[in-house]
C-alpha cells in the first residue's frame, strides 16, 4: 500500500469547518465516491470538526486518501488536545447523545461511515478516525 | 455571507445561496426573525437547495427558526432539501419535526395557498 496522501486542515474557527468540509468533498469526488457518499463524508467532517471546536477550542482534521489494489477509501481523522472523553462507551450511545448530554453526535457519524474508532484520554485529547470505502 | 430575504405578499422567501458557517447561520436566524416581526409576515419559506450539507447545527438552527416563527404566528416551510442530504440526515438521526417541507419554492407557495384557503 502506497503511503497515504494527507490533507491537514487546522480547526480554529467555525469557518474552518466549511474549509474542511469543502476539501473533503473535493477529495471524495476525486476518489470516485457516489454523490450520496460525498454528502455523507462532508457531513461527517462537519460534525467531527464542530466537536473539535466545541470541546477543545482547536485541533485538526486530516483527510487521507487510502489506496490499495482493489479498493480506495477516505479517512477522516479529527485530532484535538482537549479535555478528552471520560466514558467513550457512553458517548457512543444514541440516547445519550440525543438527550442533550454529551451531544457529540458520534453514533450518527459512525452510521455515515464504514469504520469508526475513538482514542481518547482524559486531560490529553481525543482522536476520532472514520473511514469510508469506495465501491467500484 | 448574507442570505437574501424577499417579501412576496405576506410571505418571506429566504434563499440560502451557499454553505453557511455557524456564525452566518446564527446571523441568518436573527435577520429572518427580525424581518418576520417588522414585516408582519404570515409565512416564511426557506430554500436550502444550495446547501450541500445539513448537519446537526444547521438542522437545529432551522428547527429553532421554525419554532420562533411559530411563536410569532407565522408558518415556516423548508424547501429544496436535496435527496442525498435527506438520506444523510436520516442516517445521522436528525429530525425536523414540526417544520413543514415542500419539494421546491413553487410547491412551497402552493402549500401555503392550500393552508390559507383552509383557514
Amino acid at each position: 500500500m502506497a503511503p497515504p496522501c494527507a490533507i491537514r486542515v487546522p480547526i480554529d474557527s467555525d469557518g474552518d469547518i466549511i474549509i474542511a468540509r469543502q476539501k473533503g468533498r473535493a477529495l471524495a469526488t476525486e476518489l470516485g465516491f457516489s454523490p450520496t457518499d460525498v454528502v455523507r463524508i462532508a457531513t461527517a467532517i462537519s460534525e467531527l470538526a464542530r466537536n473539535v471546536l466545541s470541546y477543545a477550542a482547536s485541533g485538526e482534521i486530516r483527510l487521507e486518501a487510502l489506496n490499495s489494489r482493489n479498493r480506495c477509501g477516505l479517512a477522516i481523522v479529527a485530532i484535538d488536545r482537549g479535555p478528552g472523553i471520560a466514558d467513550v462507551e457512553q458517548a457512543m450511545q444514541d440516547a445519550y447523545s440525543t438527550s442533550g448530554g454529551l451531544g457529540l453526535g458520534l453514533p450518527g457519524v459512525r452510521r455515515l461511515m464504514d469504520e469508526f474508532k475513538i482514542d481518547s484520554a482524559v486531560g490529553e485529547g481525543t482522536t476520532v478516525s472514520a473511514t469510508k470505502w469506495c465501491r467500484r | 455571507m448574507m442570505v437574501p430575504i424577499l417579501k412576496q405578499g405576506h410571505v418571506l422567501i429566504a434563499t440560502i445561496m451557499a454553505a453557511l458557517s455557524d456564525e452566518d447561520m446564527r446571523q441568518f436566524r436573527e435577520a429572518l426573525l427580525d424581518r418576520v416581526v417588522t414585516s408582519r409576515a404570515s409565512a416564511v419559506i426557506i430554500d436550502v437547495m444550495a446547501m450541500d450539507v445539513l448537519d446537526s447545527f444547521a438542522t437545529r438552527t432551522l428547527r429553532e427558526i421554525a419554532y420562533m416563527t411559530k411563536l410569532r404566528g407565522a408558518k415556516t416551510v423548508l424547501v429544496g432539501v436535496q435527496p442525498e442530504v435527506a438520506l444523510t440526515m436520516v442516517q445521522l438521526g436528525l429530525h425536523l419535526e414540526g417544520v413543514a417541507t415542500a419539494l421546491d419554492l413553487e410547491e412551497g407557495l402552493a402549500y401555503l395557498d392550500r393552508v390559507n384557503r383552509r383557514r
